[in-house]
């Protein structure tokens, strides 16, 4: 049966559902969309943390 | 049934407001009157509608208006509709004046940016129809004065943070960004092609009329005086408008605080929506993706380095910023779900 977790996003604190997460998964915030890792299972507590990516920086 | 008129059809107000009316479920337009096109059809001023509304232009009739209509939209330059709305009170008609005459509540500040107003009586009847700060208001109100659609663009993302305390009522700058649609139908040399196109043009950096009912509603939500510094700019679109706000909290804020502000403030608001991503071409609001479409989108970021929080707004000044945000006036005075007829995305890409 598949297990369901219920994490904040740790950026704008959104409630994230995630079905079966395993760590090193990626998902995406659907509010702020920040892509986020799962770092840590522990029973039925999940940690979330924002994952590395490149940004904008245009213009001269 | 709702049986509309819409008084000053011929304009890009008046016709979308005929475009938004003809796919609403629970609406039939019933009379259309502009002082220009009488005797016209609907389509032959506004090719979209060729064929699809087999109604003709009047000239301005109380009676006939009152035996065909239970709403009537004024889509009138400013200072039309204070001179025919008096003509039509006590006829059990709901009003959605789309002009700017009745939504200033001080006498004094309509007169400093408008001029003369011959019935001040019934600014005090009139409902300020800004959906997500006055619902209650509206779904009661005989006549709603719908506001600007640059003041639209400028309340909705400060009002929040206006009303949790958040920032300096002093220090807010809006820079304000329109498309060719927002001055309307009638032709000037500033609107003529070979000025317009490719412009980026600053129109009115300072005392933009705009500025009085921001300041009205925002100095009501503070329940204290707001001051606000309101720049426009003509830019080479269409339709759309992007407005930047820097505001200055008067504390520490943090994103998370500001995405709670904005959840608690338009949770259950059908059309606004926080639009704030880390990345990607559409992290922050553009009115490119909300053309056509009743939404604002609102957007906030905060800038440590000197102790400013930008705010981001988008929307169609023809929608949400007009006609749009009229008929979800109109669809709360008369009971129906806000939404109705209006649920409609953004075309894109346009």
């Amino acid at each position: 049966m598949a297990q369901v977790f219920i994490a904040s996003c740790p950026v704008c604190g959104a409630e994230i559902n995630l079905t079966d997460p395993v760590v090193r998964e990626v998902v995406e915030c659907s509010d702020c969309g920040t892509e986020l890792e799962v770092v840590e299972i522990n029973n039925d507590k999940i940690v979330l943390a924002e994952a590395e990516l490149e940004g904008e920086d245009w213009g001269q | 049934m709702i049986e509309a008129a819409i008084i000053g059809i011929s304009g890009y107000t008046g016709g979308e407001l005929a475009r938004l009316l003809l796919i609403h479920p629970e609406a039939e337009i019933t009379y259309a009157s502009s002082r220009t096109h009488n005797g016209k059809l609907i389509g032959s001023v506004h090719p979209h509608l060729r064929k699809l509304l087999n109604l003709r232009i009047q000239s301005f009739n109380p009676e006939k208006i009152s035996d065909s209509c239970n709403f009537v939209f004024f889509a009138t330059p400013h200072g039309v509709s204070q001179t025919m709305i008096p003509q039509l009170m006590d006829r059990g008609l709901k009003i959605i004046d789309l002009s700017a005459d009745f939504r200033l509540k001080n006498l004094n500040t309509y007169v400093h940016y408008y001029g003369r107003h011959t019935c001040p009586e019934l600014v005090k009847k009139a409902v300020y129809g800004l959906p997500e700060i006055h619902k209650e208001e509206i779904k009661k109100a005989e006549i709603v004065a719908c506001p600007g659609c640059m003041a639209s663009a400028s309340i909705l993302p400060l009002a929040p943070l206006i009303s949790e305390k958040v920032i300096d009522l002093e220090k807010i700058v809006v820079d304000a960004k329109i498309g060719s649609s927002g001055s309307g139908v009638k032709p000037s040399r500033s609107t003529h092609h070979p000025e317009r196109a490719n412009v980026i043009r600053p129109y009115k950096v300072a005392k933009h009329r705009h500025t009085a009912e921001i300041e009205q509603e925002l100095s009501l939500l503070a329940e204290a005086d707001v001051k606000v510094s309101f720049s426009a700019h003509a830019v080479d679109t269409v339709r759309g408008i992007l407005a930047t706000i820097h505001s200055f909290p008067l504390r520490e804020v943090t994103e998370k605080e500001l995405w709670r502000i904005y959840r608690k403030f338009y949770g259950q608001e059908p059309f606004i929506r926080i639009i704030k991503r880390r990345e990607g071409l559409y992290s922050l609001p553009d009115p490119k993706t909300l053309i056509g479409s009743n939404f604002c989108d609102i957007g906030f970021e905060i800038d440590e380095h000197v102790g400013r929080v930008v705010l981001v707004s988008a929307l169609d000044n023809l929608v949400k910023g007009a006609a749009g945000q009229a008929i979800q006036n109109m669809n709360l005075v008369a009971g129906l779900d806000e939404t109705t007829g209006l649920f409609f995305p953004g075309l894109f890409p346009v």
